[in-house]
């Protein structure tokens, strides 16, 4: 892979609220197709690491480089601009507006005249739902009305409709029960085919396991290590995540000691 | 027995998703605007029988249509301001400002300049009143949406700083009088636009109607969406035009008082038709009939409307889809001084000037038109039609209590309670659907 041009590639990124490092000089890629997941406890700085990219956030130092070229991401719409799309973990819908209408929200279909184009967009929405979630028929009430499952679908759908190369899950699949999950991994796998690049933000590594092709480990602000998912077992990516050491740092005492704890992190 | 017939009620249901709620919801219309005018036609009536019938005279009913209108030009911006989460508590002290500026305008400055029946004066006075309307709601606007002043503190400034502005300027003492031209805008049977042409206007309205019908079944059928039954379609067009006619024929019923018609006969060198000559739709009515249809397009067809919503419904979310928030909010703020300026306008030519109090209190009554129509202060919901509604309701309450004989502090009174059983119902129905 290392001769390839990364898709993402975020160099030496820093953010601090007040004097606390959120991210603290952490560096990470993306190549097309592939799924990197983000891990870490409560607090590591995933979610505050990948709004810099999605322009939620502003970095305080470093660089990011899309298909190798330097960009600048300060506002939301920067970031779409580029092609990353972003589903947060509260999935932010407004409650209040129908499903194509969060679907388009800030980048509505018009007439000629400038009027919203309601009808184009319901169609638009009912065929990007047609292949997500055959099953999702409410379009014309408020959003507020629906179960978690289409929740998510609408947010999905808004990420992927606008062709994104570049996709950030937050949490993906913590709001839903096992038929719904299943979905969305059967969703992730169908994208990568089509060579959008994915983070996977989550705080449970069995979350992103079965999906990751690499997995990036971060604690307290810093990036504990980053591993093709083949090479290390998951024990071995606890131990990162709890301990903040690579694979080859860990000894046979640490290991021992999170057998002991085991129940209580996992 | 009862579960039986449950099971068969929901086995209808599953068949027929889109009839749930039976026959408004085939006819697609809004259950809350629709309580709104039950509740207007029971207190219209209930007055009606009180008075054995003298409430419901057209003069009566014409007078509290034009006594309506500055309130609920004013409700129908409040109503964007509610939803995205803010007030203006200003608006009261910005139509005085602005009133005071027309005058003064009308009956001082102009004169001078460019004589005292110029054609254009009133243009110029009402636009400069726009202007002016337009940079208070702007000041405003900015220093919330950009600033972050809380909206509540900016424009509780403003209804003390504008009120006091007016005074300073005015030293407190009444302008008078304005163009005649500018008074149309105040209604009666010279500001009115007549019946030959309140019938043009009722036929012109009832074909927009029907168009609007018809395009929007065609923009439906054009992506396959279920339409509504073609009955039910045309039920709803018939409806829509009688109740247009209706209206028109109301407001050709109110006569001009003979003596005045007379006068008017010979100085136009036309005839009195039999029965009394008809004054037809008042200006005042006509100009809240186009802020009505133009707020509720803003507010349902165009981009600033949507974001207003969407900012109502999750402020973070609009933020982060990439739309630029404060800059809506700002825009809502800048409508609500234009839509001061409109009110003003109507206020100013009924009194035939400007007092230091006018305007005053005006807010409660556009807060109360727009939370009674539907709006919501969790932000997010609230419809202009709705607000309009909530506007006339007021009206009719105020206006039929007087009518009977109680006095203002009971209006007040019965004004309050009316408010609170609005919002209650309200909130208990969102309860239950929940």
């Amino acid at each position: 892979m290392s001769e390839r041009v990364p898709l993402v590639e975020m160099r030496n990124m820093a953010v601090a609220f007040g004097g606390v490092h959120a991210v603290d000089d952490v560096s990470i890629d993306l190549y097309p197709g592939e799924v990197v997941g983000l891990v870490g406890g409560n607090g590591a700085g995933k979610t505050t690491l990948i709004k810099t990219l999605s322009g939620a956030h502003k970095a305080d130092s470093g660089e990011i480089f899309i298909d190798g070229e330097p960009v600048a991401i300060s506002t939301p719409r920067d970031a779409k601009a580029l092609g990353i799309e972003t589903i947060y973990q509260t999935l932010e819908l407004a409650d209040n507006i129908d499903a194509p209408g969060n679907v388009f929200l800030g980048r509505e279909l018009t007439t000629r005249l400038g009027n919203l184009d309601s009808s184009a967009m319901e169609d638009a929405t009912r065929k990007v739902m047609g292949r997500l979630n055959p099953r999702f028929e409410t379009f014309v009430v408020p959003v507020e009305s629906l179960s978690g499952g289409q929740r998510q679908s609408v947010a999905i759908a808004r990420a992927v409709h606008f062709n994104a190369r570049i996709l950030i899950m937050d949490e993906p699949t913590a709001a839903l029960g096992p038929a719904e999950t299943k979905q969305v991994r059967e969703l992730i796998r169908q994208l990568q085919q089509e060579e959008i690049g994915i983070f996977m933000i989550s705080h449970d590594i069995h979350d992103v396991y079965d999906l990751a092709d690499r997995i990036s480990v971060m604690l307290q602000g810093k990036l504990v290590g980053t591993v093709n998912k083949g090479d290390v077992t998951v024990d071995e990516i606890l131990a990162m995540i709890i301990l903040g050491k690579k694979p080859e740092e860990v000894t046979q005492k640490d290991i021992a000691q999170l057998a002991e704890g085991g129940l209580a992190v996992g | 027995m009862t579960q039986v017939s449950d099971a068969v009620q929901s086995q209808v249901e599953e068949q027929t998703p889109r009839r749930k709620g039976g026959f408004l919801r085939t006819m697609e219309i809004d259950l809350r605007v629709f309580g709104m005018v039950l509740a207007l036609a029971v207190i219209l009536i209930g007055f009606g029988i009180k008075t054995n019938g003298r409430f419901l005279e057209p003069v009566n009913l014409v007078n509290l249509a034009v006594q309506s209108v500055s309130i609920a030009i004013l409700a129908t911006g409040m109503v964007l301001i509610i939803v995205s989460r803010n007030i203006d508590l200003s608006v009261g002290s910005v139509v005085g400002v602005v009133a005071m500026l027309y005058a003064q305008l009308m009956a001082r400055v102009l004169p001078d300049i460019i004589g005292f029946d110029h054609p254009l004066m009133w243009v110029i006075a009402l636009a400069a009143g726009v202007a002016l309307g337009a940079a208070i709601g702007g000041l405003q606007g900015f220093i919330i949406a950009y600033i972050g002043v809380p909206s509540f503190v900016v424009t509780l400034g403003g209804l003390l700083a504008f009120r006091g502005a007016t005074w300073a300027v005015t030293k407190g003492v009444t302008i008078s009088p304005v163009d005649p031209t500018f008074k149309l805008l105040g209604g009666g049977p010279k500001g009115s636009i007549g019946g030959t042409a309140s019938w043009i206007v009722g036929l012109l309205v009832c074909v927009a109607i029907v168009l609007f019908l018809v395009s929007n079944r065609r923009q439906k059928q054009r992506f396959g969406f279920p339409v509504r039954p073609m009955w039910a379609e045309t039920l709803v067009g018939v409806v829509g035009c009688a109740a247009v006619l209706g209206m028109v024929s109301i407001f050709n019923a109110y006569k001009w008082p003979e003596a005045l018609a007379q006068r008017h006969a010979e100085e136009t060198g036309t005839t009195i038709p039999p029965g009394g000559l008809p004054a037809g739709i008042p200006w005042p009515v006509i100009v809240l009939i186009g802020v009505t249809i133009a707020m509720t397009f803003l507010a349902t067809r165009r981009r600033f409307g949507r974001y207003v919503y969407s900012i109502g419904g999750n402020p973070e979310a609009t933020e982060l889809a990439g739309i630029k928030t404060r800059w809506a909010i700002m825009k809502t703020f800048i409508l609500m001084g234009v839509l001061c300026a409109v009110s003003a306008a109507v206020a100013t030519a009924r009194l035939d000037g400007a007092t230091l109090d006018l305007g005053e209190g005006y807010e409660l009554y556009v807060i109360a038109a727009a939370v009674i129509g539907g709006t919501s202060f969790a932000g997010g919901i609230g419809t202009i039609p709705g607000a309009v509604l909530g506007a006339l309701v007021m009206a009719s309450l105020s206006y039929g209590l007087s009518f009977i004989g109680m006095s203002s502090p009971i209006q007040d009174i019965v004004a309050g309670i009316v408010l609170i059983a609005a919002v209650g119902f309200d909130t208990i129905n969102r309860r239950r659907k929940k």
